[in-house]
């Protein structure tokens, strides 16, 4: 018998329904997993009591009419606000904070009947694409350069998702992606990864860093159990003013795997130089997939492509020194140690120094250069200037006719951790180049892994949709992933 | 646009956020590389361009202007560093 952490959503729910498992052998086949994969750093709150109960809550109401995730267990990313389990953001300014409410995203998962297994691991704030500046220390991929031991990153900043959901820890996971933190993590483990249209998930009780970008979105096997998890976390949320009253249709339905007559646009701007050859063959293998299977493809044009990092790099820092002004030793969290004499002012500076990470600190402070007086024209309405023509450019290829466009997930495989210490910031953050475009235009894309390198890492395929369309990216992610036919898995040394 | 240490100085503190003198130079740096790779925004022409305000289309939802929770005093000071008397403690503020 299949070991029951390594099934998908579907298939557990299909059993499950059918009553051949129960959700609490399912959920201790995956705390057993995670007890014995502390090497991946996935985990980094374990709530096995919390899981056991709601698995046997699950399994106390199972049958044909069960919720769509009923007894299904998952792991939950640490920005995401859940109630009396510690919830920190991956930084020691939280630490200890537990919070008194719950995430919209994550109550909506509970009353479809999901299994809650812990807190996964990520960049502090959601700020990094590897990782590496959470206070728990990194999280670690699963896969390796054949033989090589060297260590690699899952990507960032939902790594720990990424590293639990390709292990087979757990049946799915919860992201969050301001830049590309869904997306890139997906296709650096070999798994799928959406991030819905801006307005489609509540942001409530999600600890906030770029609001106008953030979102949440699934980290699944596949893209069916992207389609039934991404049904579960949308909702019209009226504690979130920019959430959607546009109507959810129905994700999984959609996947008939039918794309005949649809038109794929290729975008020439998202050719980088320097981009390795086995991107631009996957991104060409990709292509071909979509035309056997009855798309028609055509080459587009988004030409302000080249400045969506650095308009990126204006209003998510500007956004992040705003949000996280909250952190001041008040009302949750670290408080420094005062010295004698010290006032509130020594008390905020001492607290947010010994709170923060260096890239947080870094980008709240670029936040506040850009913000300040004599700046904010400069660069931050500069920003949102080109942020409006970078979704033009989207609006005009959708109106030309497109439905939706593929691109390279990442521009490189997995990198090993530390292996870009040395570099300059702005080095790491060319890693979310083929996916911050698509936060900035507020539209739903999905990471598909589609591939590998020669040295046997997961390559991951993007495919943008036009906004409120999920239903037919689903389609088409679909479409890719049955023809890409990417069955890999690590092989396992944790 | 070129980042001195003053200018660093003046940053962190208007973040709120201690940096050591000797850190300086160092921050700075990254600053100036940061804001040269910012500095591209300059090539664009935004002539008539409206900044962005929000990413859909879409008025902000109102509700009505009344009280909707409240009445958990304990709820919201739970997770203080200092609470003392139902309220948040901090230093002296004023002289």
């Amino acid at each position: 018998m299949t070991e029951l952490n390594t099934l998908k959503i579907h298939e557990a729910r299909d059993a499950l329904r059918k009553g051949e498992l129960t959700s609490v052998e399912i959920t201790e086949a995956c705390l057993k997993q995670i007890e014995g994969a502390k090497a991946l750093n996935a985990f980094v709150h374990d709530t096995p009591e919390i899981a056991l109960e709601q698995a046997k809550a699950a399994d106390a109401r199972r049958g044909a009419d069960a919720p769509s995730l009923n007894g299904i267990p998952l792991g939950i990313k640490d920005l995401f606000c859940t109630k009396g389990v510690p919830s920190q953001a991956a930084s020691k300014i939280l630490e200890g904070f537990r919070p008194e409410y719950e995430s919209t995203v994550t109550q909506n998962l509970f009353d479809a009947g999901a299994v809650m297994l812990g807190k996964l691991n990520m960049d502090e704030f959601a700020m990094g694409s590897s990782n590496e500046t959470s206070t728990y220390g990194n999280a670690v991929n699963p896969w390796r350069r054949g033989n090589d031991e060297t260590a690699l990153t899952p990507g960032g900043s939902s790594g720990g998702s990424a590293s639990a959901v390709s292990a087979d820890l757990c049946l799915g996971a919860t992201g969050t992606d301001t830049g590309g933190s869904i997306r890139q993590p997906a296709a650096f483990v070999g798994i799928t990864g959406i991030k819905p249209t801006y307005g489609r998930c509540s942001r409530w009780g999600i600890i906030a860093f770029a609001s106008s970008l953030d979102q949440a979105g699934p980290m699944t096997k596949d893209v069916r159990d992207a389609a039934i998890m991404l049904q579960a976390m949308c909702s019209h949320d009226p504690k979130d003013s920019t959430s959607t009253a546009t109507p959810v249709p129905d994700f999984e339905a959609a996947l008939t795997g039918d794309i005949r007559g649809k038109t794929i646009g290729i975008p020439r701007e998202y050719r980088m130089d320097g981009m390795p050859d086995e991107i631009d063959q996957l991104w060409t293998r990709g292509k071909e997939m979509l035309q056997d299977a009855g798309a028609k493809i055509v080459d587009i044009s988004l030409p302000h492509t080249k400045y969506a990092l650095p308009a990126y790099y204006v209003i998510a820092p500007a956004e992040a020194s705003s949000n996280l002004a909250r952190y001041d030793g008040v009302r949750y969290g670290h408080r420094a140690k005062l010295a004698q004499g010290d006032g509130i002012t020594e008390m905020y500076e001492k607290t947010r120094a010994e709170g923060f990470g260096a890239e947080v600190q870094r980008r709240v402070m670029v936040g506040t250069y850009v913000l300040s007086a004599g700046f904010y024209d400069a660069y931050y309405n500069r920003a949102r200037k080109v942020r409006t023509l970078i979704k033009k450019d989207f609006e005009d290829a959708f109106a030309d006719g497109v439905d939706a466009i593929l691109t390279p997930a990442t521009p490189s495989a997995a990198f090993g951790l530390g292996e870009m210490a040395e570099a300059d910031p702005v080095q790491m953050y060319l890693n979310d180049v083929f996916t911050v475009t698509v936060n900035l235009a507020g539209l739903p894309g999905i990471a598909v892994p589609a591939g590998t390198d020669r040295q046997g890492l997961p390559l991951g395929l993007q495919l943008i949709g036009k906004p409120w369309a999920e239903d037919e990216l689903l389609n088409t992610a679909y479409a890719l992933e049955q023809a890409a036919g990417f069955v890999a898995k690590p092989a396992r040394w944790w | 646009m070129s980042i001195d240490t003053e200018t660093a100085a003046r940053v962190a503190k208007l973040a709120r956020i201690k940096v050591e003198d000797d850190a300086l130079p160092a921050l700075a740096s990254e600053f100036n590389t940061i804001l040269g790779f910012i500095e591209q925004l300059n090539e664009v022409d935004v002539e008539g361009v409206e900044p962005m305000v929000s990413v859909e289309p879409m008025r902000l939802k109102r509700r009505e202007d009344v009280v909707t929770d409240g009445n958990q005093p304990e709820k919201v000071l739970k997770n203080a560093p200092d609470a003392r008397e139902g309220f948040f403690a901090v230093p002296k503020v004023v002289e």
